[in-house]
């Protein structure tokens, strides 16, 4: 019984050391990717990539004499998850920055609760505007993000399919629950439009539906140029089969949720010769490209993709803003992240607009044979 | 022309399916009168057996299907044993809540690392898509297989039921449990063989949807499965023509809403037409309007 009581208290003291907020030579940052569920590869590139950024820092001493810990939640892809995910960082753990989430839809409701609790909060890759603007147009003043946003994505599509590729008649497929597929749709829609092509073909779907035969027919008597589906890998190497199946020849065209290495495993060659937008391409000559890259695969044993990439500057620019405010008050925080100019990322140079997003480049990507292919850069 | 013929196809191929998982419920249904919430799940274990049979085994197509079909079978009848026959003589809603609970029990529980884990696979196809052109007309050979094995195996269930002395006491069951028993019918023992054909036809199914829509997680029984239930009611619950005719009916309905209205308005239309066959008819599409027995 004594044994047993000693036990007890022994655990409940680990316990308190570990997760006590108390300790005040550390600064914690809360992490909030999807490491399971349809888009699981996004979540492990944001996790793998944030450690690696954060190592780095702690080796060189710390931020302001400070180590910083992660503490990394799983939000599986989900907005409700999410939201839980980011009220056990808030209130149980005390961070008082959050890195996250991927997806905008899990994005826009932690972004709530994060302008509510004054936490800062920096998205590395959700593209969506409503993520840091609110309904009717007001900033969110504690959210930033690393990523372009889907406005300048679609149009970069929209751009690309009627110069590069000389489309006039398009398709669009999209998922009606999903924010940022539908915002993409909408922005691609929009642009293609302006640019003189025509949309023949504007159909959504839901997010647990797999028969797509109905819609796939309907498009193969359209018969467009070009078959615009920006959504996650999993959902395009479903569709893109299903598409090749029944005899589409369409140019298949998405955005940067199409890239991740298991692209190639779920659609097989049916995605071969697709096109999509990216924030970055490993080919790209730069050195802070090259650098990055060789770091990444030394450690993981592959090459970073977008999703990493746009972890690693995340964090870098949430590091680079303490340091520079001399302070872990988040407000302090905040404004000296508003205040950075042409701040060198792997993904380009950062400036913040009015509304903490980055003004940068996009990358077109192809995929060839089962890898991705640079095809060109576009500015904003 | 050739559109409408091509969208029936596709709305063959769907309707297919779904009467694969619907005849289980229905089944089930008529004997103890459960809506096994669960069967859609044990639809989804179905698929993940078939892909590990394919995949890891490197078993032929046909064996994989047998494989999955068994595999069912035996988790449908543990499932049986126990959870709902400790259940037998509760009120009804005791085993619907269970069965809702077995049902996220297994979604949650597959979803775990070291069973089928959380994440999304591509399902291999055992063979390549072939696709034949009649006229401007466009049948893959998957569509043709999903086609003729779903319907083999609803002949195949229809004289097991009506010819063979199992079948039969299983029609006895449904019609009144207690003079079955008392002309000396095993219930438990139906029940369950009832069991283990259900889950063998959602197993079948599973493997079936795989090859067809190839891509499979965890969570991909809920959908189907709760289309096919739908669909079970739509033809009448408790009658395995019923499930055939409203499981068809939902597959073509979706298809052609997709096609011809508007792809956001299928779910809506489908689940509309459910509403309206139960205002007309209650006991659905073929079921006989019953008095409740006393």
């Amino acid at each position: 019984m004594k044994q047993l009581l000693l036990l007890l208290f022994a655990s409940l003291l680990v316990f308190s050391t570990t997760c006590g907020p108390d300790d005040t030579n550390t600064i914690r940052i809360g992490l909030i990717v999807p490491i399971t569920g349809d888009v699981k590869t996004f979540g492990e590139s944001v996790r793998n990539a944030v450690l690696i950024a954060v190592d780095e820092a702690n080796q060189k001493g710390g931020i302001n004499g400070k180590t910083i810990r992660v503490i990394t939640a799983d939000d599986k892809n989900d907005p409700t998850e999410a939201a839980n995910a980011c009220s056990k960082l808030i209130n149980q753990n005390k961070v008082k920055f959050i890195i996250g989430s991927v997806a905008s839809k899990a994005s826009i409701p932690i972004s709530e609760m994060c302008e509510q609790a004054k936490v800062l909060m920096i998205t590395p890759t959700s593209t969506n505007p409503r993520v840091t603007v609110r309904d009717n147009g007001e900033r969110k003043e504690y959210v930033f993000r690393a990523c372009f946003i889907d406005p300048f994505q679609g149009t970069v599509a929209a751009k690309f399919a009627s110069e590069n590729l000389k489309a006039k008649r398009a398709a669009i497929l999209y998922d009606i629950s999903n924010d940022y597929v539908k915002g993409l749709a909408e922005f691609f829609k929009e642009s293609f439009t302006q640019m003189g092509g025509q949309v023949t073909i504007y159909e959504s779907y839901g997010k647990d539906d797999v028969d797509f035969s109905a819609l796939l027919t309907k498009i193969k008597a359209d018969n467009p140029d070009v078959l615009f589906i920006p959504d996650y890998y999993t959902k395009v190497g479903l569709i893109a089969k299903q598409t090749r199946a029944i005899g589409i020849k369409s140019v298949l065209l998405g955005g940067d949720g199409w890239d991740s290495p298991e692209m190639t495993k779920i659609a097989g060659d049916a995605i071969n010769g697709g096109y999509f937008t990216n924030h970055y391409s490993p080919q790209d000559p730069r050195a802070e490209v090259q650098e990055w890259v060789s770091k990444y695969e030394t450690k993981f044993g592959q090459k970073p993709d977008a999703l990493g990439t746009l972890g690693y500057d995340a964090t870098l620019l949430l590091l680079e803003a303490m340091r520079n405010a001399e302070s872990e008050k988040v407000e302090d925080v905040r404004d000296a992240l508003t205040k950075l100019t042409n701040f060198q990322t792997v993904s380009g140079q950062i400036t913040f607009d009015a509304f903490g997003n980055p003004v940068k480049n996009a990358v077109i990507l192809q995929y060839m044979d089962g890898e991705q292919r640079y095809v060109t850069t576009v500015q904003p | 022309m050739a559109y409408l013929l091509q969208q029936i196809i596709n709305g063959l191929q769907l309707g297919s399916v779904y009467a694969l998982i619907a005849l289980g419920y229905t089944l089930v249904y008529g004997i103890i009168r459960l809506i096994n919430f669960a069967h859609g799940d044990v639809f989804m274990i179905g698929a993940y057996l078939g892909f590990y049979a394919i995949l890891r085994f490197n078993l032929p197509f046909p064996v994989a299907l047998i494989f999955a079909m068994l595999g069912c079978a035996v988790i449908g009848i543990v499932i049986e044993k126990l959870a709902y026959r400790p259940l037998r003589n509760a009120p009804r809603i005791a085993c619907l809540i269970t069965a809702l609970g077995v049902s996220l029990f297994l979604e949650n529980f597959t979803s775990l690392k070291f069973l089928f884990g959380p994440n999304y696979l591509a399902y291999p196809r055992p063979f390549a898509v072939v696709n034949y052109n009649i006229g401007s007309l466009t049948i893959s050979n998957i569509q043709i297989l999903v086609f003729v094995i779903a319907i083999l195996l609803m002949i195949l269930l229809q004289i097991f039921v009506t010819k063979t002395k199992t079948g039969m006491a299983m029609r006895a069951v449904a019609y009144d449990k207690s003079t079955a028993q008392l002309m000396g019918i095993n219930i438990d023992y139906i029940i369950t063989i009832t069991f283990g054909v259900g889950s063998a036809l959602a197993g079948a199914g599973g493997v079936l949807f795989g090859i067809a829509y190839p891509q499979i997680h965890p969570f991909m029984g809920i959908m189907p499965g709760l289309k096919a239930f739908v669909a079970a009611v739509l033809g009448g619950i408790g009658i395995i023509p019923g499930a055939m005719l409203g499981a068809g009916i939902m597959g073509m309905v979706e298809v052609l809403t997709s096609a011809y209205i508007s792809s956001t308005m299928r779910d809506a239309i489908a689940f509309l037409v459910l509403l309206i066959v139960l205002l007309i008819k209650p006991a659905g599409l073929l079921g006989k309007s019953s008095i409740e027995k006393v």
